[in-house]
């Protein structure tokens, strides 16, 4: 990356200090750089949207954008059907621009439940693709990985803090007696895990700021080498 | 007194931390950084490679996270293109192929590959963003050149020399995932690893971690490299210093502080409620 006053870097130091300001106080600067913020990530997406999905994918796929260019693309999918009559796998694209277009129908309120069959069939696959692979990698692969022979104090630790965290989600019997016990037990491991978690947050949270800070006092002022 | 610590503007301990985060960069001590064993499994395993392996790069971040990323990635391209490992980079993330070319830029960059700086197409290819999330992975289970139909730069994925002999995840000896959040190391391990079978380990931001730790307990994930301290592991490991060593100072300096105001504003609450 390039270092000093150069323009580039010069404005993502304003405006780096434009959204930190926000932790002394709300300022014009801040809201500007927000504001600025939120319409290029919009710019960005679409632009982005539409050079690596639409266009590849559906309209270079078809051959629609074949259709307004003069060079020598290859035949989409519509013009292998009406030149050389076969048919040509990437004509399904035309199913998902299909469904595409039915989801913009969400946009208009009399023909808004068109939307919910593209809508149903990304449930359902997602669900079909997922149901195999959550139960076999989040449920038995970390099952097996808790049962365990009680040879070293982690070993023990895992066993137990698994069993007393399941206690603590088993609602149908009063936690009272031994289950209250485990359930007690349970409630410490969650806090511990959720005290770890929060400490990987506070960690995460800083080596963002130091990345600015770097960039503010090394690449753009070179006071730090 | 300690009414008064329990009333502190919060913007002073903003200032705190900022000093506590901005002085230790001038500083020219270094930290002591201690290699966790998930770190040590990461550099084992590339350790195990032979030279023209096939290292598969994903790089699921955007610049936000490229402070705790940025530094792992670096680290692991020298050592890939130190010890003659083909490197192949794809994003999940459309910001991910961009960040892998500023480390490569970094890698050519460094002295130590003035006279053999890597090449593209013969050291590593950028087959660039695809959208379409865990599919993408999916996809990659049967088909790369039908999943990436060109590089980066536009060109069809077929002329390549690299990917002569390269169809799925079969062909590759390793994949390293460097990931911010989804589509990343979940979905990576979902489909990649319980699927196909592939070799992975990941580097992912702290605020992350805890959710991956899991796999590698279960020999689902070969190796996890956590936040800044796990690039500032993965450097030592190495043997390239960068800003995961830098800036692990500022780290624990911020981290100091935030545990004395943790301390202070406890005492400080049991003491009043005492009176």
């Amino acid at each position: 990356m390039e270092t000093g006053f150069t323009f580039t870097n010069t404005l993502a130091a304003i405006l780096t200090i434009g959204i930190i300001s926000f932790l002394w106080r709300d300022n014009p600067l801040y809201k500007v750089c927000e504001a600025l913020f939120v319409g290029v990530s919009a710019g960005y997406w679409f632009v982005s949207l539409w050079y690596q999905n639409l266009l590849p994918q559906l309209f270079d796929n078809l051959g629609i954008s074949q259709l307004f260019s003069s060079g020598s693309a290859e035949d989409g999918a519509l013009q292998v059907l009406f030149k050389q009559g076969r048919f040509d796998d990437r004509l399904f694209y035309l199913v998902a621009g299909l469904l595409g277009l039915m989801m913009l129908m969400r946009l208009i309120p009399n023909l808004g439940w068109i939307s919910r069959w593209p809508l149903g069939f990304i449930i359902g696959t997602t669900s079909g693709l997922y149901f195999t692979t959550y139960f076999q990698s989040n449920a038995m692969a970390q099952l097996k990985s808790t049962v365990l022979p009680f040879t070293t104090v982690g070993n023990i630790v895992m066993v137990v803090g698994t069993i007393c965290g399941l206690v603590y989600f088993y609602f149908s019997k009063e936690h009272k007696g031994a289950l209250g016990g485990a359930a007690k037990i349970g409630t410490w491991f969650l806090m511990i895990t959720f005290g770890a978690s929060f400490g990987y947050t506070v960690m995460s949270r800083m080596s963002l700021l130091i990345g600015r800070f770097d960039f503010l006092f090394s690449t753009w002022l070179g006071l730090v080498k | 007194m300690f009414d008064k610590l329990l009333k502190i503007d919060r913007r002073i301990i903003f200032i705190f931390v900022a000093l506590a985060l901005i002085v230790p960069m001038f500083l020219t001590i270094t930290q002591h950084i201690s290699v966790s064993p998930e770190v040590q499994i990461i550099y084992d395993t590339l350790k195990g490679l032979q030279p023209g392996s096939k290292v598969l790069m994903a790089f699921d971040y955007d610049p936000p996270s490229a402070p705790e990323l940025q530094p792992m990635a670096v680290a692991i391209l020298k050592y890939c293109f130190k010890n003659n490992l083909k490197v192949y980079i794809i994003g999940l993330w459309p910001q991910g192929p961009m960040q892998a070319n500023m480390a490569i830029d970094n890698v050519i960059s460094d002295p130590t590959f003035k006279d053999n700086p890597p090449i593209y197409d013969k050291d590593y290819v950028n087959l660039g963003f695809m959208s379409g999330n865990e599919l993408v992975i999916q996809g990659m289970g049967s088909s790369f050149l039908h999943t990436f139909p060109r590089d980066y730069l536009g060109k069809p994925t077929h002329q390549l020399e690299m990917m002569k002999g390269v169809n799925n995840f079969s062909n590759i000896d390793f994949i390293v995932n460097l990931s911010a959040g989804y589509p990343g190391t979940v979905e990576w391990v979902l489909f990649a690893v319980d699927r196909f079978h592939a070799k992975l380990a990941a580097g992912n931001t702290a605020v992350q971690a805890p959710q991956v730790y899991p796999y590698v307990h279960a020999g689902q994930l070969s190796g996890l490299a956590g936040g800044l301290k796990g690039a500032a592991e993965l450097e030592k490991l190495v043997g390239f210093y960068g800003k995961g060593t830098k800036f692990m100072l500022s780290q624990s300096f911020a981290h100091m502080i935030v545990i004395v105001f943790i301390i202070v504003g406890n005492a400080a609450y049991f003491i009043t409620r005492k009176k």
